[in-house]
């Protein structure tokens, strides 16, 4: 057990503390903070956020090692106003805390030129750089490849690349986030937004099954960036460019935007009721006729909660009919991080960007088990499609845009042949022209929900933005299949979810928290 | 003193190689020792003799090498630090150059006391001439059985290896050094754990000064006895460790008639060194100042120079140590604010850049000091000088390394000691582009 004390400026930044004590160091009375740690290894700055008390930082990071070298007193343009950091930045805030308003260096600061070419997807303002070096112990611990390191000497060291060895690992932009100041930024993200206009939500990495812990930031109805939020339960600190990079979809205008209905060769556009009135109909006369050729088709991109009210809609008009697993896109194999200089993984596994390339597959799966007994396979739908066995076909896809596809030329053949097609998807596939119904899917960025990790982790997700225009989201339009009332409510329906499917049991209060909850596999 | 007899000098002027060595009683105390002589008795012989590092910081040697694991499973290193980059130091070069053998004897003893396998002899670039000497007697000493395994038939293994270094002030520093050794930007490491637990290759390492390893010879031929009757114990009888003892090399350089290295016991005051050594200050002129110990240590005035040499008096006069013991003396119609200026553009030029106090506290310095010789200096350029030299270090607890302990060091201590001068120059106006720099480093 170990007690750390802490002194106290008289002033503490406006913030006067009752709970402080006399204390007497080398005969100089001091007021003091006591804060217990326990057994805890920590460092100073640890110990004393513990008890609420701010020592200002730059270098010192989490999931880095120690270098402790920054020690505050620094050679920094005045840029705030054409930053990109400006609003998140350590060192505005400490200064707006704790500097001076005027300073007693009146010499020219050194202002070496700009790399732009640091990496295809980051931008160095070296200028700015105020040498914490924290990018560079990243790229050595983390990624391991070492892309970056400190050039020259004295105030005259910059960071700096090899030439012709950018930075472009997969984990290059979280170099931008470590940063604590605006030195280096993010191509994407540069001169879009004022930080301080974006509205962050909570949420959940779509892009692979490692269901990195994120903030969306959006803007009128814009997703602007995503950036990855510290989850010791899934991924830790970081996330990967391919996930931070892979949203711009949801911004498309490619995207479906209205629900439609075949009229002829045309697929003309139909108010939502009178889809749902239709759809309703139409799926069950195709269960009268024979319910055993009626199959539902659920993404791996879905929430558990639509999931489940997808399952419990088709399962509700008949037992015989049949749910299956959407394609589950695989890439390569899993890639874990730290590299060596060759690429090879090096141990201890710091970062593991998943071959599977969807974030939900597993609680899809577990829906899918509870409903179905086993989880039938997207191969065996399309089979069946081919064979003439089905007479209705419920896709709901929800499939961002990735190489490939999620549905190929041949498995459309096939799906085609189904009367009754439904498909719910986002962009065009090649299903989609065939469909006789065509809704509008809503994007991860537009749900609320749960995603269950590849490792069982349950975790919600919040939208940030709406959908585009007539879009709903996808518990939206279930719900009015099922012809319940109000709106799909992600608390409401996971606690419906908990008490009716086990393996969801430990949801049952509804709420999830930001780290999630693991679930038990059963 | 006038009459004592050089012994680290001794062989001065004698053929390098290792038969003229052996001829004049070379690896005898090496012999002695392993024939007669357990490590730890060593360890306690330099202890008792109170021997203190020669590289700058004075600490002590034996007490150095008691911090070492006991027991230790794996190999541990010795790291022999000619990374000699203080400016106006060179007493190391001149060791190394005139008696290579010796060096390697210490390096040996030094070894067998330790455990030690494996000496890596970490040269700065610049020192080719003495990496050259030093690899042929190295090859010399292989081929004598006094490198390799089984030394003497004594069962020490011992290896030598020379790094030479790619230039840079900051690979003096131990850490630094073991990180440049490694491969790495010299960039020191936060200290604990200490090198003497985890240092080169995370290995227990030793880091010694050629100097401090040619004195465990002759502490081990003549006696921990003969080497503390040379010297001064300390003022403080409650701290008898802060004595000053043994031989030491003296630098003199600058304006006097006779630069060069002295082998002298330790103590002698400034003026003497000087007077007696160095043949008085050139041309004639009297001396304005003197910097005692390589340039981190401070400036004395010439009425200062009453200041004995060692570790202990100099902080009378508000000097931070005896340093490199290389002593640069300015003449009166030197500039206190070229010396300045000089200094603040070697350590900016130096500073690492990790830690920011130092990477922007001597930048700043030296931008202060070029703006003065422009012309456009202000009085209170003086203040913030003082400030700055105070505030940034391991004293004031800014910093990871002593490097910028010693650039703030001689700032602060010759705006204090010649406010007058700056305030006068400030005054005038005057601009400068002075014509050679009396401080130049090699």
């Amino acid at each position: 057990m170990a007690t750390v004390y802490v002194t106290l400026p008289p002033s503490n930044n406006g913030h006067p503390r009752t709970d402080t004590i006399d204390i007497e160091v080398g005969g100089e009375k001091l007021k003091a903070v006591a804060i217990d740690i326990g057994d805890a290894r920590l460092n100073l700055i640890e110990a004393a956020a513990r008890g609420g008390i701010e020592i200002p930082y730059f270098c010192w990071h989490p999931a880095l090692t120690v270098v402790a070298s920054c020690r505050m007193l620094l050679n920094h343009p005045l840029d705030c106003p054409v930053c990109d950091k400006a609003g998140e930045c350590m060192l505005q805030d400490h200064s707006y805390h704790h500097g001076r308003a005027t300073s007693r260096m009146i010499e020219e600061k050194f202002s070496p030129p700009n790399k732009p070419h640091i990496g295809s997807n980051v931008t160095l303002f070296t200028d700015r750089c105020i040498m914490c070096t924290r990018c560079v112990r990243f790229t050595r611990e983390v990624s391991g490849q070492a892309e970056l390191q400190v050039t020259h000497r004295g105030h005259h060291t910059e960071i700096d690349i090899f030439p012709g060895e950018p930075l472009n690992n997969k984990l290059a932009s979280n170099v931008v986030d470590l940063c604590p100041v605006g030195a280096l930024c993010s191509k994407d993200f540069l001169y879009k937004q004022r930080v301080w206009y974006l509205k962050t939500q909570k949420s959940v990495c779509a892009d692979c099954s490692t269901g990195c812990s994120i903030n969306v930031d959006g803007n009128k109805n814009v997703v602007y960036r995503l950036h990855p939020r510290d989850n010791p339960l899934a991924q830790g600190h970081f996330m990967c460019d391919d996930g931070r990079l892979g949203y711009h979809y949801v911004n498309s205008p490619e995207r479906f935007n209205r629900p439609r209905i075949r009229r002829g060769a045309e697929l003309a556009p139909a108010p939502w009721a009178e889809v749902v009135r239709g759809l309703r109909q139409e799926l069950a006369d195709a269960v009268k006729r024979d319910a055993s050729a009626v199959l539902g088709v659920l993404s791996p991109f879905l929430t558990c909660e639509e999931a489940y009210l997808i399952a419990k809609y088709l399962k509700g008009l008949s037992g015989q009919v049949r749910l299956a697993l959407g394609p589950v896109p695989v890439v390569g194999e899993d890639d874990t991080y730290p590299k060596d200089r060759r690429g090879h993984p090096i141990q201890p596994v710091k970062f593991t960007i998943r071959a599977e390339k969807c974030p939900n597959r597993r609680g899809v799966e577990e829906v899918l088990r509870h409903f179905q007994g086993d989880v039938i396979g997207f191969d065996e739908a399309v089979r069946s499609a081919q064979a003439g066995q089905l007479q209705a076909l419920y896709l709901a896809a929800g499939y961002p845009p990735r190489p490939g596809g999620w549905v190929s030329e041949q498995q459309a053949a096939s799906l085609k042949k189904v009367p009754l097609l439904v498909v719910q998807d986002l962009l065009p596939s090649p299903v989609s022209g065939h469909a006789k119904y065509l809704l509008p899917a809503g994007a991860w960025a537009e749900k609320d929900g749960t995603f269950v990790n590849h490792a069982g982790l349950a975790q919600a997700i919040h939208w940030a933005v709406t959908p585009t225009g007539e879009t709903r989201s996808d518990g939206q339009v279930f719900l009015d299949l099922l012809e319940r009332r109000g709106l799909a409510h992600a608390p409401t329906l996971r606690k419906e979810l908990a008490q009716e499917v086990p393996f969801f049991a430990a949801l049952a209060s509804g709420e999830i928290g930001d780290h999630g909850i693991a679930l038990t596999a059963t | 003193m006038a009459d004592f007899e050089p012994v680290l000098l001794r062989r001065v002027g004698r053929p390098l190689d290792i038969w003229a060595y052996r001829a004049d009683g070379g690896y005898r105390p090496l012999e002695k020792a392993l024939n007669e002589l357990q490590p730890p008795q060593i360890i306690q012989m330099v202890r008792d003799a109170g021997l203190r590092g020669r590289g700058g910081a004075g600490f002590s040697c034996g007490l150095k090498w008691s911090f070492l694991p006991k027991d230790h499973p794996g190999p541990i290193y010795l790291c022999v630090n000619i990374d000699e980059s203080e400016p106006c130091t060179f007493n190391n070069r001149y060791l190394i150059e005139n008696d290579p053998h010796q060096v390697i004897e210490g390096v040996l003893l030094a070894c067998y006391a330790t455990r030690a396998t494996t000496a890596y002899l970490y040269f700065r670039y610049e020192y080719g001439k003495a990496a050259r000497i030093m690899q042929q007697a190295i090859g010399e000493a292989y081929a004598h059985g006094l490198l390799g395994d089984n030394i003497l038939g004594k069962g020490l293994n011992v290896n030598a290896y020379i790094h030479r270094g790619a230039g840079a002030y900051i690979c003096g520093e131990e850490t630094g050094l073991i990180e440049s050794l490694e491969g790495k930007r010299a960039w020191p490491r936060i200290k604990p754990p200490y090198p003497a637990v985890e240092g080169a290759f995370r290995k227990p390492t030793v880091v010694n000064n050629p100097e401090t390893l040619s004195c465990v010879v002759h502490i081990i031929d003549r006696g921990a006895d003969w080497f503390k009757s040379l010297g001064i114990p300390s003022s403080d009888p409650a701290r008898p460790e802060r004595g000053s003892y043994g031989p030491k090399l003296y630098n003199l350089s600058g304006h006097i008639n006779k630069p060069g290295t002295f082998e002298i016991p330790m103590g002698i005051t400034t003026q003497e060194l000087i007077d007696k050594y160095g043949g008085g200050v050139w041309k004639g002129k009297k001396a304005k100042g003197a910097i005692p110990g390589g340039l981190s240590t401070g400036i004395l005035t010439a009425a200062e120079f009453d200041a004995r040499l060692d570790y202990d008096d100099l902080a009378r006069y508000e000097i931070m140590g005896l340093g490199t013991a290389a002593v640069t003396v300015f003449d009166e119609d030197t500039s206190i604010v070229d010396v300045v200026y000089n200094i603040a553009r070697f350590f900016s030029h130096e500073s690492c850049g990790q830690c920011t106090p130092c990477r922007e506290g001597t930048g700043w310095m030296l931008q202060i000091l070029e703006r003065m010789r422009a012309g456009q200096g202000r009085r209170e350029d003086l203040d913030i000088l003082a400030d700055v030299g105070d505030r940034i270090g391991i004293i004031p607890g800014t910093t990871i390394c002593g490097l910028s302990d010693g650039a703030g060091w001689p700032i602060k201590n010759a705006v204090k000691k010649f406010r007058a001068e700056f305030e006068a120059y400030i005054k005038s106006g005057q601009k400068k582009q002075t014509v050679s720099l009396a401080l130049a480093h090699h």
